[in-house]
């Protein structure tokens, strides 16, 4: 009976998924040794249609051949660690701020952050257009870096605030009875103590705009491509879908070496304390 | 005030205002008398009413509707059940199916549903594409909203619920689906903006017959910058804010920034 209800209750979420999110996985893997169509799309599996039939390793050697993917993927990189970067350093005045708040401002100082990712992702990038446009910004590497802080900044503050608000005063009092001045009690104690809290923030902010197209596409000027950029043109636009899975394979090889890499220092973290 | 909090206010305020003032400018110009994006010239509700006779954007709004109400209540049934499971039995394999569609890239997602709905199962894509890949990536939100509501929870009254005779499907009715309610609304709410706003996943599945609200935006923004633009997104902003504010009144506790 007990068992039953468990089957009952897992089976339909698992199943949906296993063909919805795994089996896509898969093939996606599977394409990426493929040939491209003719017409586009993939080339026949079985040998039916000449030569470029089956399965090959063609798109893996012109990715690590062609030195132009890898480019984009070091720029992309770039990318990711400069929004990265600046949304640790506008975020955490922020972060701070409300931190110290009393308990009611700060639940105020949260949803006012939260807010505007009320709006919806394009609506945001769309504002960047209305107002860097009469500056002679847009169409910039400049205007990529703007969006990118926009759209993901909340997701640095919000791990950084929930760190920062468990630090004990006490700590910081004792080294202000010991003569720290203000400096030296941010660098000795609160930011090494909330290094663990831009961690967080930080994956939460690099592994999406890693991904991100839409940005680079409506902010940016040609030469501000980024992975999702290649990879949404192989798909939508080149129709070589081989190349665009196998692109999509190098980004989850990143995200996972991220994730793993973030998971790692976690725990390592952990055990330090 | 120290020097110090009178500095971190100032910092503090330039980053609220980062936040806010470039929506305020889009809701400004939406009332702009102009069809310039540029200044103010004065106030109207043109664009307001032009948007109601744009039948494109009336039947993106229409199809946006009918995929978030499908997707979202489909999310929210499986999502439960997900949240559910995941609470009760040691299910290794679950959480991982549940949780890595929420953690990757989107447009990862995207392009596997893209290449799975045309190479595998030959469909053409539209609504039903779009809906299939709402679902996908909603699951795992209510999951997480189910489990955390579940995770506060005193066992004890299952037990109790158990040693007073009820069946397992009695237990579930009376106790444990009273207990999580708030928590499905909340999962509710929350993949019913998620589907409605979602761009880049609908992107890819969406084929070229069928259009959403977002889609129409981008494609309305990658064109030309219109005050139309401004009116519709403000309309949005005003819809995604209720349901979130309806989603708080239901579970204030899941969305106080503690997923």
């Amino acid at each position: 009976m007990t068992k039953l209800v468990k089957w009952l209750v897992s089976l339909p979420p698992t199943l949906f998924l296993l063909v919805f999110f795994v089996a896509p996985s898969l093939i996606v893997v599977l394409a990426s040794f493929r040939y491209p169509g003719e017409f586009g799309g993939l080339a026949s599996l079985l040998p039916l249609f000449g030569a470029d039939s089956g399965l090959t390793l063609e798109t893996y050697r012109f990715f690590f051949s062609d030195f132009v993917y890898f480019e984009i993927f070091l720029k992309s990189f770039g990318v990711a660690a400069l929004t990265t970067l600046i949304c640790i350093v506008m975020a955490y005045p922020l972060a701070w701020l409300i931190a110290r708040s009393s308990k009611k401002r700060r639940d105020l100082l949260v949803l006012l952050v939260i807010l505007p990712f009320a709006s919806n992702f394009l609506i945001r990038v769309y504002a960047w257009i209305i107002i860097l446009g009469p500056f002679n910004l847009l169409y910039s590497s400049f205007a990529v870096i703007v969006g990118m802080v926009y759209v993901h900044l909340p997701f640095m503050v919000l791990p950084l605030y929930t760190n920062l608000e468990k630090h004990d005063p006490a700590l910081l009092e004792a080294a202000q009875d010991l003569g720290a001045n203000a400096w030296t009690r941010f660098w000795k104690i609160t930011f090494p103590l909330s290094l663990p809290g831009i961690f967080s923030g930080s994956v939460l902010v690099f592994i999406p705009v890693l991904g991100m197209f839409a940005i680079p596409e409506l902010l940016g000027g040609t030469g501000d491509i980024l992975i999702g950029n290649l990879i949404k043109e192989q798909f939508l636009d080149n129709r070589d879908w081989p190349l665009g899975a196998m692109l999509a394979i190098m980004l989850t090889v990143a995200v996972l070496a991220l994730a793993g890499l973030s998971a790692w220092a976690g725990r390592s973290k952990g055990r330090m304390a | 005030m120290k020097p110090q909090s009178l500095w971190l206010w100032a910092a503090s305020l330039g980053v609220y205002a980062f936040l806010y003032v470039p929506l305020a400018v889009v809701v400004l110009f939406s009332f702009n008398d102009s069809a310039l994006n540029a200044e103010w010239v004065g106030f109207t509700t043109t664009w307001y009413g032009k948007l109601l006779h744009n039948p494109e954007m009336l039947g993106a709004a229409f199809n946006s509707l009918l995929i978030a109400v499908i997707a979202s209540s489909t999310a929210t049934l499986l999502g439960t059940m997900a949240g559910l499971a995941m609470h009760r039995y040691r299910l290794r394999f679950m959480p991982f199916l549940v949780l890595t569609p929420v953690a990757m890239p989107e447009i990862l997602l995207g392009v596997s549903l893209l290449l799975f709905f045309r190479q595998v199962l030959d469909l053409s894509l539209g609504l039903f594409s779009i809906v299939v890949a709402h679902i996908t990536f909603s699951i795992g939100f209510v999951a997480i909203i189910i489990r955390a509501r579940l995770a506060g929870m005193d066992e004890s009254i299952f037990e109790a619920a158990r040693d007073l005779g009820a069946t397992p499907w009695e237990t579930f009715k009376r106790v444990t689906f009273p207990l999580i309610l708030p928590g499905v609304v909340a999962g509710f709410l929350m993949s019913f903006t998620l589907s409605i706003d979602d761009f880049v996943i609908t992107f890819f599945v969406a084929g070229v017959g069928v259009s959403t609200l977002p889609l129409q935006i981008y494609s309305m923004i990658k064109v030309a910058v219109t005050p139309e633009v401004n009116a519709v997104s403000t309309l949005l902003m005003l819809l995604t804010l209720s349901m979130i504010a309806l989603a708080s009144r239901f579970a204030p506790d899941v969305l106080k920034g503690k997923g």
